[in-house]
């Protein structure tokens, strides 16, 4: 279908369109839609599919054998308590925040660009947060009794200690849940009730029917729904702050070298929407080759999250900077043995790659080629959700492993079951997704009337 | 008198434990039978004669965790609560002194390598829980060490051996006594020609007794005693110098300069204790004392005792002969030896030092040679001690304590000569493991099986049982009457905790077997022959006393002027030719593990997960050596070399000890067990291959190959250097008179945003007296048994998740070749500004009204961040389900004011909260304030020198709070805020003013240095 419409590289304004010109309210719901209820599932989708299955087995045996085993599956010791379970965690949280940051703060920003990516990022967004919010409960030496995290009038007669950090990110990550999942489904109640509409089959349209909540699409349904909307966006855009401010306060709260650093809550802000946008992309280009979406996701888009990837690389390499001078400038003997610590210990081979991952690679986005060069762009992203993973090892194992006392100095190793359970939770994270490209508009359709509305209006003036 | 009328005898005053006893192992073995559980089947299969292979098999140290878990022996019955089938009577008039909840406390004594130590045992309604000294005994003064602390783990020790057994089957006690009778016969017929008894050391009056009248009877029948941990070279060192024997018995209280020739004296002498607390006491300069005694320590193998010495100088084991000739030179008593060539390494300035200093201090000097120094370097340094007028002043003599004095390798090579002869036809083998002690090469297991009729008393099923005809399964001491002589020969009378849990025997009964005179207990035995010896009209009280107290009466001292040693006779004028027994060109020296000791204790967790008090390793023996060496040889730690030995070898991993002379390797016994138990099989190697056959505890010509096998070895500790951070702070005790402002300075008080605890009733707090702390390792041990801390193994360890609440952190200072040591026991140091309490998100950590941080395990989720936000990395997480919560007998072994703790849950050190507790009521009841010194925690109650003080801050006279004002008093990691309660005493060294300082004290006071963490853990 996108081979019968002409393509331009550029726009009237010099740059790549957000949309593919030709299209009309009608292929663009056709071909949209037909990804879900009628096109026969791609052999692509059912390989990938299997593959992340398979990882989702791993995980679900991984998580079978720990609850039942205790942690001391995992490399975590004494000193380095904390080890992958809080790395994939904060990994999986910062990945979740471009979602929310394309969504709420773009569409505040009246950023037209953002209408072909909001979707499937908010989707990344609620997986992403479904595999963080898992790794806080796993990770606790017996988490079956989870909830007593959870502030509730409890026969113990026990409230939770709220000057830990920890219950602040419980508040944290579950409002941050609670609006993501709230946001992403108000968005999709039109194409829902879309897709109702154009389901062959009985039992689609009732199952779409139900989720549609009724939508008919009246103007007092698109008045109502804007203002919902956009109040929505509202209260979630303040999260994308927040939630990796107080990821940052669990570490800065401490007192250990190399947590204990008031930089963090803005570093690792930028440091999460510089791996979600990495995330984002690295989702986006296969996607849109697979289903020929390259009219919807276009260059356009494409070279403006570059743009934000290097702008908060940089902002992350700043961060880098400045808790070598802190340690530095501050004089104090524990923080500077870490920085050299870091830099030259056992572990600074992954304190090198973090800083080529991070800092180093980025600054080809400089190059309006490489933001053009999809293939490269893809493997630029695949490297920042590599460095990214790598920042927090290098955060939390290197910081702990060596502290204050050097008779508790030890190394940390992972085991078998710290990869299957990390890789396991890419498993959970790839089958939400493939179901979601199954049965669900990866791309918001009604938007995309509108933009197909709008831009029309532009070609004529 | 009947029993029935001792108020001290354990078996009738503590029904409770009777009650348990007698039906326990019976209770679930006939309940097992009756269920036909699958467990049972396998428990046969155990014990029954074909499967005898399986049991050669060593089990595997990973296996280890997964065995303690599973319900091996008795687990799936045992754990349901059925009532026996006999009818059970509760209390109708309880005994007086049983309160449940309440502790009761009885004397005994722990003997080891035959010497007593006094000890006070604490008993849960008939069930010994924590073993205590015994402050009235004058070996322990109230104090213990560390393998006394854990013989409680061994008592309820599941593989211990629980039947007895005849030729690999299971047998039954009568029908030992059965065809003992029918022995006897014959024996009495042929005045016990081809009897043999051999024994480990005896101090025991009872046991001696009874042997010499069995040899009275038997004139044919010869008694033997051999003991992997006899000190032969010290016995042969007296005859020598005096032509008789006689023990020696130190007083560091009156020494002020010590000069230890490789001896261990902290640690490895029978004594130690004791000594330790002494010598201590002379340098314990917080107390307010002037003066401070001086260690000199010249060894090959680093020790505890080398760590504490001002000066400390590495040699070969053969060439402290030569460097003793040197100072018996100097100090004028063996002329010709003033021009022995002094060994490298030992400096002009040292020896003048040394020398100048013993002659200052006539009379209150001390020189001791180790037991593994040959008896020429004993008998000199009676010479030196003579000449240094300290004979009477700072040691004295006593009549040998053990009973029969012998030198135990001779004694064993004539019951070999006599059984390869064909000469002995019964072998009784009254405990000891010699198949597996005694060196290989006199091939002691294939003359065994020139024996007729073997037997052995052993309180495990071991190699030595494997190999005899009947296996006696042997009471524990704690289920023993019976007595025993300390190092100064005060003997005590052994009473039992306990009745038999696996109807274990004595020495005593199966002596009594073999005297015709059977169904004699223990208890008749030994009261019988201490009725003999106490006044009779007096008996009972003085019988009740003895026993009460533990305590019964010192040997008499031998007259010191009897022993005056002429300036060169007898000391071995010529100097032995270097024993050259192999031809490689390295030495072997031969020791008794610091943990595990000769290895009878071999399968004891709390001693194998013990860390080394200087290497910090567990779960295994090490060959060590210098760097140096390991260069020369391409090895590093954990490589797997074989040691050569005048044609035997064995493999075993290297280890690097900073502070080892150069070619020379450490071999230690007690590892290498095939037949301990599930927790020791396998464990190490067996160093005992190759020892020499003349009983030397080192040799010279081994040599050293590369096999390039592996070895994983696991330490608590892989970091040596403080790096410059102001851990363990070191001052000399000039500094100290000098200038007592400047020895460490306070840290001003640093701003906090929360407000301060108000405390208006006590506020509990430490010391640790870093100058004291010798590092034992007593109090980790006390502090396991007291908390019912679980062992994790050798893999566990290796990731770092041993469970001690107390570890004891080790740094070195100074070159690899001979560095100073540090010791500082760390454990949680109940911060007043804890950091660990603000990040636990739900409450489980949290400071009480007296100020301690506790644990609240029953709350505690487990997030883990209190131990990452601990900056003394105090706290334990459990990983995996470490506590054996199936295997009955360890039930009873646990502590019942402490809470067990499961998987997932933090734990530390809670200042023995249990034991506050228990104070508290004590004191509320009375309704008067808790005294100093009155709540102990376990560490301190152990600790043989009184390092650790804890007690009531708000208490202006307490001892805590004199010593928080002492200026050597200083906060660790202070300078975090974490204000902490317990804090140190810095490290206060008396060096010779000729001979260099401490690299540590010059470090003091100087600008911090950014350290160096490049370096890879090593």
């Amino acid at each position: 279908m996108s081979g019968e419409i002409a393509r331009t590289d550029t726009h009237a304004d010099g740059r790549p369109p957000v949309l593919e010109p030709g299209h009309t309210y009608a292929t663009v719901t056709d071909q949209i839609s037909s990804i879900v209820l009628s096109r026969s599932t791609p052999r692509s989708w059912l390989g990938g599919f299997i593959v992340a299955l398979g990882l989702l087995m791993v995980f679900l045996y991984a998580t079978a054998y720990l609850l039942a085993t205790g942690i001391g599956i995992w490399g975590n010791n004494v000193p380095v308590a904390w080890a992958f379970d809080i790395i994939n965690f904060v990994w999986w949280i910062g990945i979740g925040h471009a979602g929310t940051l394309i969504s709420a703060v773009l569409l505040l920003f009246r950023q037209q660009w953002r209408t072909s990516i909001n979707r499937f990022a908010e989707a990344m967004t609620l997986f992403a947060v479904v595999c963080a919010g898992l790794y806080p409960i796993l990770h606790l030496g017996r988490p079956w009794i989870f909830y007593w995290l959870l502030p509730y009038p409890s026969t113990l007669g026990v409230w939770p200690q709220f000057r830990s950090p920890l219950i602040w990110d419980v508040f944290a990550v579950s409002t941050y849940a609670t609006v993501s999942l709230l946001f992403w489904y108000v968005g999709l109640i039109p194409d829902l009730a879309t897709l109702r509409d154009r389901a062959q089959r009985r039992v689609p349209q009732v199952i779409y029917g139900i989720l549609a909540m009724g939508w008919r699409g009246s103007a007092t349904h698109w008045h109502r729904y804007q203002t919902a909307y956009l109040l929505l966006a509202g209260l979630a855009t303040p999260l994308v702050v927040s939630v990796h401010s107080i990821v940052g306060l669990d570490f800065a709260a401490s007192i250990v070298p190399g947590w204990h650093v008031t930089l963090f809550p803005p570093y690792f802000v930028a440091g999460a929407i510089f791996s979600g946008f990495a995330m984002v992309m690295t989702l986006a280009i296969p996607l849109r080759a697979v289903y020929g979406l390259e009219d919807f996701i276009t260059l356009r888009h494409l070279g403006n999250m570059a743009k934000v990837m290097l702008t908060t690389g940089l902002i992350v390499a700043y961060g880098y900077l400045m808790e070598v001078f802190f340690s530095w400038y501050s004089g104090n003997e524990f923080e500077w043995s870490l920085t050299v610590n870091r830099a030259f210990g056992a572990y600074a081979p992954l304190y090198w790659s973090l800083i080529a991952c991070n800092v180093l690679i980025p600054q080809l986005l400089w190059f309006r080629a490489v933001r053009r060069n999809v293939p490269l762009l893809f493997i630029i992203s695949l490297i920042v959700n590599v460095g990214m993973w790598l920042e927090r090892f290098v955060i939390i194992v290197i910081s702990l492993h060596r502290d204050f006392l050097p008779s508790a100095w030890k190394m940390y190793y992972p085991t078998i079951w710290d990869f299957a359970q990390f890789f396991g939770s890419i498993g959970l994270f790839l089958t939400l997704l493939f179901l979601f490209i199954r049965v669900l508009p990866v791309i918001s359709i009604f938007e995309l009337r509108e933009l197909v509305h709008e831009t029309s209006e532009q070609v004529e003036d | 008198m009947t029993d029935s009328t001792h108020a001290f005898d354990a078996q009738t005053t503590v029904p409770a434990g009777v009650r348990f006893a007698r039906s326990g192992p019976s209770y679930w073995r006939s309940l097992e039978e009756y269920a036909q559980t699958p467990e049972f089947e396998e428990l046969l299969h155990r014990e029954f004669p074909s499967q005898l292979d399986q049991w050669n098999d060593p089990i595997g140290r990973r296996r280890f965790l997964t065995l303690m878990a599973a319900s091996l022996a008795f687990g799936g019955i045992a754990g349901c609560t059925r009532p026996p089938q006999e009818t059970i009577v509760p209390y109708v008039k309880a005994p007086e002194e049983i309160v449940p909840g309440k502790p009761l406390f009885y004397a005994t004594a722990m003997p080891r390598g035959g010497y007593a130590l006094g000890l006070l045992v604490e008993s849960h309604l008939g069930r010994p829980t924590k073993i205590e000294g015994n402050p009235e005994h004058p070996s322990s003064l109230g104090a213990t060490d560390a393998i006394a602390q854990a013989s409680i783990l061994s008592l309820y020790d599941p593989d211990r051996s629980q039947t007895v057994m005849h030729r690999g089957a299971i047998s039954t006690w009568d029908k030992f006594m059965t065809e003992m009778a029918a022995q006897r016969e014959k024996l009495v017929a042929s005045r016990g020609a081809g009897l043999r008894i051999l024994t480990e050391t005896v101090t025991s009056p009872t046991l001696s007794g009874q042997l010499r009248v069995l040899l009275e009877e038997l004139p044919e029948a010869r008694w033997h005693q051999y003991d992997p941990s006899a000190r032969d070279n010290v016995r042969l060192g007296a005859r020598q110098a005096f032509g008789q024997d006689a023990d020696v018995v130190y007083s560091f209280d009156k020494a002020d300069v010590v000069l230890s020739l490789d001896a261990d004296f902290l640690l490895a002498f029978p004594g130690s204790v004791r000594y330790a607390r002494d010598f201590i006491d002379r340098r314990r300069v917080s107390s307010g004392k002037a003066d401070m005694n001086r260690l000199y320590v010249v060894e090959s193998t680093p020790t505890i005792t080398g760590a504490m010495a001002e000066h400390r100088l590495p040699l070969r084991p053969s060439q402290i002969e030569p460097l003793a000739r040197a100072i018996a030179g100097r100090l004028g008593i063996e002329r010709s030896a003033s021009a022995v060539k002094l060994p490298a390494g030992v400096s002009e300035a040292w020896l003048n030092a040394v020398v100048k200093d013993l002659e200052e201090h006539r009379g209150t000097s001390l020189v001791i040679a180790g037991d593994g120094q040959p008896p020429a370097v004993h008998a000199l340094v009676h010479a030196i001690n003579g000449a240094l007028e300290n004979v009477g002043q700072s040691l004295s003599y006593i009549q040998p304590v053990e009973a029969q004095p012998v030198i135990h390798h001779q004694s064993l090579v004539e019951l070999l000569a006599d059984m390869e002869g064909g000469r002995v036809e019964t072998l009784v083998i009254l405990g000891g493991n010699p198949v597996y002690s005694a060196p290989s090469r006199l091939g002691f297991a294939d003359k065994l099986k020139q024996v007729a009729r073997k037997i052995h008393l052993s309180e495990y099923d071991d190699e030595t049982s494997f190999l005899c005809d009947w296996h006696i399964p042997a009471a524990h001491y704690l289920e023993s009457w019976s007595d025993a002589r300390a190092f100064d020969g005060t003997a005590t009378i052994l009473q039992p905790l306990i009745a038999p849990l696996y109807g274990g025997k004595t020495a005593h009964e199966v002596l009594a077997v073999l005297r015709g005179r059977t169904g004699r207990t223990s208890f008749e035995i030994v009261q019988a022959h201490w009725r003999q010896e106490m006044d009779d009209d007096q008996f009972g009280t003085a019988w009740r006393k003895a026993v009460h107290d533990g305590v019964l009466r010192a040997a008499e001292r031998i007259d010191p002027s009897r022993f005056r040693v002429e300036a060169s006779g007898g000391i071995g004028r010529r100097p032995q030719p270097e024993a050259q027994t192999g031809s490689g060109t390295v030495e072997v020296e031969f020791r008794l593990d610091a943990a595990l000791g000769d290895g009878s204790l071999a399968n004891n967790g709390w001693l194998q997960e013990l860390p080394k008090p200087l290497s910090k390793i567990v779960w295994d023996n090490v060959a060590s050596l210098s760097a140096a060496t390991a260069q020369r040889l391409g090895v590093e730690n954990g490589d797997v070399v074989e040691i050569t030995l005048d044609g035997r070898s064995l493999r075993g991993p290297v280890w690097i000890a900073p502070g080892q002379p150069d070619d020379c390797l450490s071999l230690t016994l007690g590892y290498g067990r095939t037949r301990s138990g599930r927790v020791g099989n396998g464990v190490g190697y067996r160093a005992a291959e190759i020892m020499p056959a003349d009983g030397a505890r080192f040799a010279v010509g081994a040599s050293v190959r590369r096999t390039g096998e592996k070895h994983p070895i696991s330490t608590t500790q892989s970091h040596h250097a403080m790096e410059g951070r102001d851990i363990v702070r070191v001052t000399m005790h000039q500094r100290v008179t000098d200038d007592s402002q400047s020895a460490t300075p306070h840290s001003d008080e640093l701003p906090s945003l929360y407000p301060e605890y108000e405390y208006t009733g006590n506020a509990w707090g430490m010391v640790i007296d870093q100058t004291a702390c010798i590092g034992c390792n007593a109090c980790v041990v006390a502090c396991q048994a007291e908390n019912n801390i679980p062992i994790v193994g050798k893999e566990q360890v290796a990731v770092g998740r041993e469970m001690h609440w107390l570890r004891i952190d080790r740094y070195h200072v100074g070159g690899l070749d001979n560095p100073e040591t540090y010791f500082q026991p760390m454990m949680c140091v109940h911060c007043e500004k804890a950091p660990c309490e603000v990040v636990c998100p739900v409450a489980a950590t949290v400071h009480d009204s007296e100020g301690t941080s506790n644990m609240i395990y029953n709350r505690c989720v487990g997030t883990r961040y209190c131990s990452n936000n601990c900056p003394y990395k105090v706290r334990r997480f459990n990983y995996l389900q470490y506590t054996d919560e199936t295997t009955p007998s360890l039930k009873l072994l646990r502590n019942p004011d402490v809470t067990v703790r499961s998987r997932g849950v933090m734990e530390k050190c809670s200042y023995c909260i249990q034991r506050i507790s228990a104070g508290r009521i004590a004191a509320k009841i009375e309704n008067r304030p808790i005294a100093d010194g009155e709540v102990v925690t376990a560490c301190q109650q152990a600790c043989p020198t009184r390092a650790i003080v804890f007690g009531n801050l708000n208490d202006p006279q307490s001892q805590v709070r004199r010593l928080k004002e002492s200026p050597l008093n200083y906060g660790v990691l202070a300078e975090l805020n974490t204000v902490p309660r317990t804090t140190y005493l810095a490290r206060v060294t008396n060096p010779h003013p000729d001979l260099p300082m401490p690299a540590a004290a010059e470090l003091h006071g100087e600008p911090k240095v950014h350290a160096d963490p490049n370096k890879a853990e090593s």
